[in-house]
């Protein structure tokens, strides 16, 4: 990717390098598909497609438009600017970085721990809160789920040692 | 006919009575929830609800668990309108406006226009079936896999050209959408497909992780990327919106009328509320004079699939009840109810149960009165929540999302691929990518594959299937209209300017 | 683990007059302390999720348990998904499923690594029945007339509706088809009801469906049922349609078409469950099958009501594994790759 400056200041990735990557990781979707669809056959048995029939057209579709979607993008010669300022990707990844700690831990903690963990960072480090308002928050959320899912709706959510340990769960 | 009729106000007075009256109140409201929360579906509800009823009358039991289906329905449109986060995939297409609304400031007008056009096309719809029930019913057996793919494909073909993004990328994304329904069981050999062996794709990529992920994350990101605050005013917090927006909505009774039959229409036809709702979004977009400017946050764009997509719920549970073919999770858990009842549902349900069936017909009017009022009422509420500071809603939000696609199939591998979802969502809106036609692709892919084949099966290979009846044809015909409607509007428009241009010379 | 060590600090508390009061109250030790899981290998609305939902709302109401019990449909993968949770939930004794044939069907048609075996075979409930049925307006009366007509037309003329595909419908058909001696073809459907909606249509020719999901149809004067697939006719004798009960409906194997197939409706635990626990669930499907609900459900649905535990239950599924193995194979259903 190669960095453009912006009249507005600040620098980041050029809107046409971020585009391109989109286009080849569509691309390559569509090339799994056409791969996945050959491995469970992709002809026309007597009573009809087979099961990779449609997935293998639509992977192909899939490439060529991506392809053109690429042509396109290279043939046109007007700058597109920024995609977004370095400044803007960190703030968008300063909520991806927690998410996925948080989508990754969760099987383990269980979910009531991990969202409180992830309500509570939230709070505290993005919207400046001071800990007598935001622990409060982070606890209480989790505890009214527990309350409203697992008691009334009998939905069972993913659960850890905390509540083992709370003889909530076996 | 007149025997139906006091057959109907007799279930009026069942109805009206004060206990029956009440369990409809908590019925609504238990379903507003439940239909909010986007871990849980009116089946939820049914479900845990069921073992209670037990000891009432089937009659009552029926009117608070119709009761909530009814609040789910209703509540399935207010975190589409607030977060862009669709809980049902029919009220995906209430995003597409109601969303940009709430960001102008106007939440409190778009769940009011949500909310009305509900009730408008629910109400259609019973006064459909209390008049035409036994007919609705023999219209919806003619229906066989060939007539059910040219439901589907209608429904493709009035929603795709519409978008305003360049038209490779939105082959692209639809084409994208009908991959990843694709993965998992192929239904109609019984294979696995995409899977490559991962236990965890076995059930495929359901359409709520892809579209809580899409939608709803992707918007949170973007929403950050902005800074720290959601990007709408605050919302008006009083019901006098209410009052504004209802001395609007009159304007759109063609546009309402349009919405309702084609509701009632795929309702019955066993395609259900979804595709109702994208076509009559789509058609509403071709007609309407400010068509070009739906996706910005216009009121038509939100009274079309709203109005549709209830009319197409509550007229599909005529042929779930005189055919006991349940139309959604929902509908399947209340079919289950009646069995346990010792209702059987079927053609002589209607027969030997009149009074449960006028019943039921008659807490239809009443549950979506009540229905409308208990939400009306809560409008300030709902719109209040956008003025929560962000940082501390969106992490909530973050949560809830994640419950909601842990739900699905009690699978974590869904919660990352939530994730995966929004992160994908966030660079292909910023790269242009439309995402509805995507969604919709995910949505009803697999279901018109399915019957794509099931027809070739039953013709043998031939595509003649598609053409050999009256019904079938007329559906694809229209379908192919509407497919190639720019190219037949332009070349009406030259045929008129060669006209123009042809009688100063005469 | 916990539950072992439950047992002996019982055990050590009561020791003094243990053995005497544990010989006279003939109740197991073991409790549920959190609520139950009855997992649904299949979609709602199906033959499996109306038994668990039945059976969880009987329990609710009759207070069978202590914990709540909650009903969960794992579908995906033709079931394999449901099954591969209970399999990988090793020493969970709050978890159940309840099984069709799609026990035996998926891991052979689509190579998903779950067996029985895997599992802890808990009661079977009962045997779901299947009917040939088809349209009333057609002119078979009878299963000579139907297979006089499949045989006077060419190969694949006929359609024979059913629900998803390489499982228990598709295997009826083509051991009908051998009967027979001509090719059908087979139309998989996503449920039961939607097949038996096709019929009344006259967008199939015929169906197997089980008599649950056809009996409104065959009330209302749609649908005729010509066969029923099991080897004894079927004990239900009050009138449903007409003059006809379930119980004069002939067997297919009598009426000349040799074809026989019932399926499994049972209950599965976790492996590496104590006996303790699987003795407390057997004695709870007893209670629920004393509930007039229970046998409310069973005679709408025409039910064989075989009730089997432990080792005999361990030994009917093994033979029907053996069975489901012919079949799959003869037909060419087993997974090729993956």
């Amino acid at each position: 990717m190669s960095e453009t400056v912006h009249e507005t200041g600040g620098t980041g990735p050029s809107h046409r390098g971020v585009e391109a990557g989109v286009a080849v990781v569509i691309g390559l979707a569509g090339l799994i598909a056409v791969i996945g669809s050959l491995r469970v056959g992709i002809g026309w048995a007597d009573d009809g497609p087979m099961a990779g029939f449609f997935p293998f057209y639509i992977g192909l579709i899939i490439i060529l438009s991506s392809a053109i979607n690429l042509y396109t993008l290279f043939a046109a010669t007007n700058d597109q600017g920024l995609f977004a300022t370095w400044g803007q990707l960190g703030k968008v990844l300063s909520v991806v970085i927690p998410t996925g700690i948080y989508v990754g831990t969760l099987p383990y903690i269980g979910i009531y721990v991990a969202s409180a963990l992830l309500i509570g960072t939230f709070m505290m480090w993005l919207g400046k809160y001071r800990w007598t308002t935001a622990i409060p928050v982070a606890l209480l959320v989790p505890v009214l789920i527990f309350i409203f899912f697992e008691r009334w709706f009998l939905v069972p959510l993913p659960k850890g040692p905390l509540e083992r340990l709370l003889g909530l769960y076996a | 006919m007149f025997e139906d009729i006091g057959n109907l106000m007799h279930g009026f007075a069942v109805v009206l009575q004060p206990q029956n009256l009440l369990l409809m109140v908590v019925g609504i409201v238990l379903g507003v929830i439940v239909g909010v929360l986007p871990g849980l579906g009116g089946a939820n509800g049914v479900a845990i609800l069921l073992p209670l009823t037990f000891s009432m009358s089937p009659t009552s039991a029926i009117i608070m668990l119709s009761c909530i289906y009814w609040g789910a329905l209703f509540g399935g449109a207010i975190t589409s309108i607030l977060f862009n986060i669709p809980g049902e995939p029919w009220s995906v297409a209430t995003t597409f406006d109601g969303y940009p609304m709430a960001q102008q400031g106007r939440a409190g007008e778009a769940l009011t226009a949500a909310f009305t056009s509900s009730f408008v096309g629910a109400l259609f719809a019973v006064i459909m079936i209390t008049l035409v029930a036994p007919l609705v019913a023999s219209f919806a057996l003619r229906f066989g896999p060939a007539e059910i793919f040219s439901v589907y494909f209608l429904a493709f073909c009035s929603f795709v050209g519409l978008s305003k993004e360049p038209p490779f990328k939105t082959i692209a994304a639809m084409m994208l959408g009908f991959a990843l329904g694709a993965v998992g069981l192929d239904q109609m050999t019984g294979q696995l497909r995409l899977t490559f062996g991962f236990e965890s794709l076995l059930s495929g990529f359901d359409f709520l992780i892809a579209v809580i992920g899409l939608f709803g994350i992707g918007e949170i990101l973007l929403t950050m990327e902005e800074g720290l605050s959601f990007r709408g005013k605050a919302a008006k917090i009083n019901l006098k919106v209410v009052i504004q927006t209802w001395k609007e909505l009159p304007k759109y009774w063609m546009l309402s009328l349009r919405s309702c039959l084609i509701g009632c229409w795929m309702g019955i036809s066993p395609a259900g509320a979804t595709p109702a709702s994208f076509m009559s979004y789509g058609i509403a977009k071709r007609i309407s004079k400010r068509g070009h400017n739906f996706g910005k946050g216009e009121i038509e764009g939100v009274v079309a699939p709203e109005t549709a997509a209830h009319a197409a719920g509550t007229a599909a549970l005529l042929p779930m009840l005189a055919l006991g073919v349940p139309g959604s999770p929902t509908a399947a858990v209340l079919l289950g109810g009646l069995l346990i009842w010792g209702l059987q549902p079927g053609p002589l349900l209607f027969v030997e149960q009149t009074e449960f069936v006028w019943g039921l017909i008659a807490s239809m009017y009443m549950g979506n009165i009540v229905g409308l009022i208990v939400v009306l009422t809560c409008v300030p509420l709902f719109a209040a929540i956008l003025r929560i500071p962000f940082s501390v809603i969106a992490p909530i939000i973050l949560v809830l999302c994640a419950i909601g696609a842990y739900t699905v199939h009690n699978n974590t591998f869904d919660v990352v691929m939530m994730l995966v979802f929004g992160v994908v969502g966030y660079f292909m809106k910023k790269a242009n990518y439309p995402l509805a036609p995507m969604v919709l692709a995910i949505v009803l892919g697999d279901k018109a594959e399915e019957s794509f084949r099931q027809s070739l099966l039953g013709s043998q290979g031939s595509l003649g299937v598609f053409f050999s009846n009256a019904l079938v044809s007329t559906v694809m015909t229209l379908g192919l209209i509407a497919l190639f409607w720019p190219i037949i509007q332009e070349g009406i428009s030259r045929v008129r300017v060669a006209m123009g241009a042809a009688r100063p010379a005469q | 683990m916990s539950v072992t060590s439950k047992i002996l600090s019982f055990g050590a508390v009561a020791c003094v007059g243990a053995a005497f009061a544990m010989s006279a109250v003939p109740a197991t030790a073991w409790e549920p302390s959190h609520p139950i899981e009855i997992i649904v290998p299949a979609g709602t609305g199906g033959g499996a999720d109306q038994m668990a939902r039945t059976m969880q709302g009987i329990i609710s109401k009759h207070s069978l348990t202590k914990q709540p019990v909650v009903v969960i449909n794992k579908s995906g993968g033709a079931g394999g998904e449901g099954f591969l949770d209970v399999k990988n939930a090793k020493g969970n004794e709050h978890k159940l499923i309840i099984t069709l044939s799609n026990l035996f069907t998926t891991p052979m048609a689509t190579g998903i690594p779950v067996n029985w075996k895997d599992m802890t075979p808990v009661a079977m409930m009962a045997l779901d029945e299947f009917v040939l049925w088809v349209n009333a307006e057609k002119p078979y009366k009878t299963v000579k007339d139907y297979v006089d007509a499949i045989k006077a037309q060419p190969d694949n003329t006929f359609k024979m509706g059913g629900t998803g595909s390489k499982q228990e419908d598709q295997i009826i058909t083509v051991a009908l088809q051998k009967a027979v001696g001509k090719k059908m073809i087979y139309i998989p459907q996503k449920g039961g009801g939607a097949v038996a909606v096709q019929l009344v249509g006259n967008h199939i020719d015929s169906s197997v469906n089980n008599p649950i999901e056809a009996v409104a149809h065959w009330r209302a004067g749609k649908l005729r049922p010509l066969c029923v697939f099991d080897p004894k006719k079927l004990d239900y004798k009050d009138k449903i349609a007409g003059d006809m009960s379930w119980n004069d409906i002939p067997t297919c194997k009598s009426a000349g078409l040799d074809v026989e197939y019932v399926m499994l409706r049972g209950f599965f635990m976790p492996p590496g469950v104590s006996k303790d626990a699987v003795s407390y669930y057997v004695d709870l499907f007893k209670k629920v099958r004393e509930t007039p609900e229970w046998k409310k459900l069973m005679a709408d649905g025409a039910f064989n009501q075989s009730f089997m535990v432990g080792d005999e239950y361990a030994k009917w599924v093994a033979e029907a594994e053996k069975l489901h193995e012919g079949l799959m194979k003869e037909a060419g259903f087993m997974a090729k790759t993956n």
